[in-house]
């Protein structure tokens, strides 16, 4: 039998053992267990190490708001941090490690940092690595260096480095009524509103619905509470309009009543189902919500409270009732309400012995005395825990009279042993969601609690959520809520008998004894009563700023504990009252999301590749591809032991001495057709097209509004009335939506009409001195000569049988040709031209010897089109017309635009022959410990076969001005420095003889 | 956030581009006032309430849209196409051109 495990009791199933290891030791559990009450179990106390001072921590609660005992869970090479291992369902191989402790958990070197417990207080950061200012470390690194180690001790759970290989899911769904938790109010909510037939979807956070049910030990309807739960969720079973969601946490209300949830799928199995994925993000429109979210309890704030050993009460009576796990042999609790009276009860039948316990109320009533007396507790009423003792486990306490009025303490500290030290600091409404869907909750001074907000959007709050604690009032809440959802008024019903402990919901307004040592307020991120009061001291009067400069609350829990507590040391040194002070929103998420579900499809198996036509061809034969946005284009077709430079060298080299092809389909193609669509053609670029001959393509530039170059490319006039634009392979839906937009909203009256038909031609080029012969060798029904087919002409034909058309355009400078097709023979026409090739040594080129050269040639590309470029930066502006407006044409020749210092677009060459890289800066002065004054930088580079050196396009200020000067390449990041020359960026062929010829 | 378009009904935001705010007003296209086209290319409202806006259905019909959406609220008080009533188009037709 495990130390701590009683012998009978609670929800688990003692007939199955589950086998797990922690830290490297394995331990058993079973099924049922979180990770938490299976350690606890076997007598573990030590969970975790602080996350400033490395104090040892043990488990504080027994759900999602566990701020301390936070592990790292392995699944092979994956890591995944910062799980509560409350929240851990235990299966057979779980493997799960404790976090920021070096070398062990038990001896921990950070802790010496406890000792150092001023240096890191509030505003640690800010105020230590502001210098040093002054004496001889000024004006040097020195924080920053120490800062590296600083940081490597604070902190959590360490990330992994290997891919996570789970699978994520999205899900959309739709329904009448979202009912979030499934306490008595949530089961109650969703089944009114089933009963009525509306389509309803009841989210548990839990892997069991029932909340508080499933350890409450209260009677319903003549049964455990348990089993009343477990029945009202069973009644679903077999209903088509309920889902059901365990272990799904909503954690997102969005407008139009919008909410994420997390679905956690597979994490509690050892070996997930095929085609299960990890976790399942489902966005659910509700048109109804029920809140049914409950509430916390939150800790008391005194010296030593995150001892290990010291727990939320309710949270012990969970472990008791629901896991049969006693947290202690002899337990004393700490109170200021009467919850924890019956925390006590519950216990001491589970075994343990109360030894005390202490309420810092000097009166209590009697039935509280009773219940006090049936625990064989000895009450302390008018006393307060002023200190713990234990090292890595609780030992005893020290409990001093208190004067709740004042916070006096006084008389002589009187010891306690206990090895379990149980707190109730009253409840706090989870109204996280409420929140988040809009407006400020409210500051209730009976229950000293913030309540729900008036509803913003379409919710109902039913139960604890409401501050209606007890379980009666939230059956009432839940069915009211249930039928007003779907706005049914409902028939009479006989309630169900609740029997549950008597007790008053009004806490008494104490949250924190004052006493030497330190009181934790934000277990989490350390931060202690004191911090608070040193914010206030130093200035800090919103509570937002106070947030901040502690960090109070923003550590993974969210300040689900400290919340209140931390307002109301704040709202106690302001001397306001807390509702003065003010809350803060809480934000999405409400517990932490995985990244995986958010990316779901968008990542992995799932995202959308855009493959040419010919991809497998590539494929087959060689290439290395590159993923160019969503497409994947050949790199290079690599011979064997050759590198990529040696690659594409060959390319290039081989098309301008013979003729190389290339597959183009990527480029952007949008179908320009109606009988404006000349006219549009002359607004949208900025040179003309009307003027355009039908069987003729021209080279057309596209400015944005704002005068900037914004896209170029050929458009092909096939038709009086029809057009072919191309457009950049990157800036094709851009294009597009700019295309769609002026026709839509500025020019409706233009009879175009736009299509996009990117994907139903497939594109080859075939450039090189040998391209017309080539040709010549495969196309039937048309001639390819220089009469029939002219610089920037047109004609249609057929290859192998397939109708292709054909423009003679290049952008490699030589002469060259694309050749398109209906997509679905791309391949067989490619295959063709290759054949008909082969005699004239065609070769096949990839994106490398593409790139190489339209540098030699001095084209742009977006790495120059970079949205900060004009076309004259560009040496463009001969195709800026005078006769006509077009979109851009007014404000391009603004002040800033046209000044002559602007960055321009020229060649450079490496004069000490090595390699350039892109994004270099280029300096007048060469200054490498020191780089200064950059007059611009490269955007593309290569080496050039046709030159036989490094060159590269860029942008310098100045440009033409520059032509045959020299300057130097300054790449610190790379350590690449050298001379180079400036020159024109027409570095081959700049009369075009060659493409013209 | 639902947008509910004329032809396809509402969708979810995710489906919807936007294209940007729907006040301006762009100069005639020879018109040579910088000041005019300044406001145009860069002047927003930037309003705390209900706001003019052109959202496209670029998951969808691709129709572009003419929203009222308060930048508080999210609340949406109207969709429209956006060519129905707008003022380049009404000039337009006013003078004549087609």
């Amino acid at each position: 039998m495990s130390p701590r495990r009683t012998d009978t009791g609670g929800r688990i199933d003692r007939l199955r053992t589950i086998r797990f290891t922690f830290d490297g030791a394995s331990y058993t559990g079973h099924a049922g267990d979180t990770l938490a009450s299976a350690l606890l179990a076997n007598g573990v106390s030590l969970f975790g190490r602080s996350f400033k001072y490395h104090r040892p921590r043990g488990v504080l609660s027994a759900g999602v708001e566990e701020p301390n005992a936070l592990v790292t869970v392995l699944r092979g090479e994956v890591r995944e941090p910062n799980i509560a291992a409350t929240m851990i369902e235990i299966y057979d191989g779980l493997t799960a490690v404790s976090q920021n402790r070096f070398p062990s958990l038990s001896w921990d070197i950070g802790a010496i940092n406890q000792l150092g417990g001023k240096l890191l207080s509030a505003g640690f950061y800010y105020k230590t690595f502001m210098g040093p200012v002054v004496g001889p470390l000024k004006g040097t690194r020195f924080w920053m260096f120490c800062e590296h180690f600083i940081r490597r001790a604070a902190g959590l759970g360490r990330a992994g480095t290997a891919p996570d290989t789970a699978r994520y899911e999205r899900m959309n769904a739709f329904c009448d009524v979202l009912v979030v938790g499934s306490g008595p109010a949530g089961l109650m909510a969703a089944k009114a509103a089933t009963d009525q037939g509306a389509r309803v979807i009841l989210a548990e956070l839990e892997p069991h619905f029932g909340g508080s049910a499933n350890w409450s030990g209260e009677v319903i309807d003549d049964m455990p509470a348990a089993d009343w739960a477990a029945r009202a969720a069973g009644q679903f079973e077999g209903h088509d309009n309920v889902r059901l969601l365990p272990r799904t946490t909503v954690w997102g209300y969005y407008d139009g009543n919008t909410l994420a949830a997390l679905e956690r799928v597979t994490d509690h199995k050892e070996n997930p189902g095929k085609g299960e994925p990890r976790h399942r993000y489902w966005t659910i429109r509700a048109k109804t919500v029920v809140l049914a979210t409950g509430s916390f309890e939150r800790p008391l704030v005194f010296p030593g409270n995150d001892r290990p050993g010291v727990m939320l009460a309710h949270a012990a009576e969970r472990y008791a009732n629901e896991y049969g796990v006693l947290p202690g042999d002899r337990i004393a609790l700490f109170t200021n309400n009467d919850s924890a009276y019956g925390t006590a009860l519950a216990l001491k039948k589970a075994g343990a012995a109360i030894v005390a316990i202490v309420d810092v109320r000097p009166e209590l009533s009697s039935e509280m005395r009773k219940l006090a007396s049936e625990a064989e507790a000895e009450i302390l009423s008018g006393h307060a825990v002023v200190a713990t003792e234990g090292g890595k486990a609780l030992s005893g306490l020290k409990v001093q009279r208190f004067d709740m009025v004042s916070g006096a303490l006084s008389g002589d500290a009187r010891s306690i042993h206990a090895d379990c030290l149980l707190m109730s600091g009253g409840w706090s409404p989870t109204i996280h969601l409420a929140s988040q869907a809009g407006a400020r909750a409210e500051w209730n001074e009976a229950l000293q609690a913030f309540l729900p907000p008036k509803p913003t959007q379409k919710w109902i709050g039913a139960g604890a959520f409401n501050g209606h604690f007890k379980t009666l009032e939230a059956i009432l809440d839940g069915r009211n809520a249930g039928l007003s959802a779907v706005g049914a008024t409902g028939t009479p019903m006989a309630y169900p008998s609740v029997e549950s402990l008597p007790g008053d919901s009004q806490p008494a307004p104490v949250f924190e004894i004052k006493a030497k040592g330190k009181s934790f307020v934000d277990f989490q991120h350390d931060v202690t009563a004191e911090d608070v009061r040193l914010a206030h001291r130093e200035g800090f009067v919103s509570v937002e700023h106070l947030k901040r400069y502690t960090t109070l609350g923003m550590a993974t829990d969210q300040g689900k504990n400290s919340n209140i507590p931390g307002l109301a040391i704040m709202a106690e040194a302001l001397g306001k009252p807390i509702p003065e002070v003010g809350t803060t929103r809480f934000r999405p998420p409400y517990s932490a999301v995985s990244i995986g579900s958010l990316a779901a499809e968008r990542f992995g198996d799932l995202k959308p590749e855009r493959l040419t036509p010919m991809h497998d061809w590539h494929i087959a034969n060689g290439a290395t591809m590159y993923a160019a946005g969503l497409w994947y284009r050949p790199m290079i077709y690599g011979l064997s032991g050759e590198t990529i430079e040696q690659a594409y060298v060959r390319e290039a080299k081989a098309t301008r001495e013979s003729a190389g092809i290339v597959d183009v389909s990527t480029l952007g193609k949008i179908a320009v057709q109606g009988p404006d669509a000349a006219e549009f053609l002359d607004r949208v670029y900025t040179n003309m097209f009307s003027t355009l001959a039908v069987g003729k393509a021209r080279y057309g530039l596209m400015l944005r509004e704002d005068g900037l170059a914004f896209d170029d490319g050929t458009t092909w006039r096939l038709g009086e009335q029809d057009f072919l634009m191309t457009t950049t392979t990157a800036n094709a839906g851009k294009v597009m939506q700019h295309l769609e937009y002026f026709l839509d909203v500025i020019w409706p009256e233009l009879k175009v009409h736009v299509t996009s038909v990117t994907d139903e031609w497939a594109g080859a080029a075939v450039g090189g001195p040998k391209a017309r012969a080539i040709l010549a060798a495969c196309v039937t029904g048309t001639a390819v000569d220089n009469a029939t087919l002219p610089f920037m002409g047109i004609v249609r034909g057929k290859i192998s049988g397939v109708p292709v058309m054909i423009c003679r355009l290049s952008f490699s400078g030589e002469m060259a040709f694309e050749v398109y097709c209906g997509a679905g023979y791309g391949t067989h026409v490619w295959e063709a031209l290759i054949e008909a090739g082969k005699p004239f040594g065609l070769v096949t080129y990839g994106l490398e010897a593409l790139g190489t050269m339209r540098i030699e040639k001095g084209h742009v590309t977006g790495a120059e089109i970079d949205g900060r470029t004009t076309a004259r930066d560009l040496h463009l502006d001969w195709m800026l017309s005078k006769k006509k407006p077009f979109i851009g044409s007014a404000m391009m020749d603004r002040e800033g635009l046209i000044a002559p210092d602007r960055l321009e677009l020229v060649g450079l060459i490496a004069l000490d022959n090595r390699p350039l890289n892109g994004g270099a800066h280029v300096v007048e002065v060469l200054d490498e410990a020191n780089p200064h004054d950059s007059i611009g930088h490269i955007t593309a580079c290569c080496y050039s076969p046709a030159l036989g050196k490094h060159i590269a396009l860029a942008l310098i200020k100045g440009g033409k001005a520059r032509h045959g000067s020299r300057a130097f390449v300054s790449d610190p990041l790379r350590n690449r420095f050298g001379p180079i020359e400036i020159v024109s960026n027409h570095f081959y062929d700049p009369d075009g003889s060659r493409m013209h010829g | 956030m639902l947008i509910n378009c004329p032809y396809c009904g509402p969708r979810d935001v995710i489906e919807f581009t936007y294209q940007g705010d729907g006040n301006r007003e762009r100069p005639q296209a020879a018109s040579q006032n910088l000041d005019a086209w300044n406001a145009y290319v860069y002047d927003r409202l930037n309003p705390a309430g209900d706001h003019n806006e052109i959202w496209q259905h670029s998951g969808g019909c691709r129709a572009h849209l003419r929203v009222v959406r308060n930048t508080l609220t999210h609340e949406i008080s109207s969709t429209a196409f956006a060519h129905g009533g707008h003022k380049s188009a009404a000039r337009h037709k006013a003078e004549g051109k087609s």
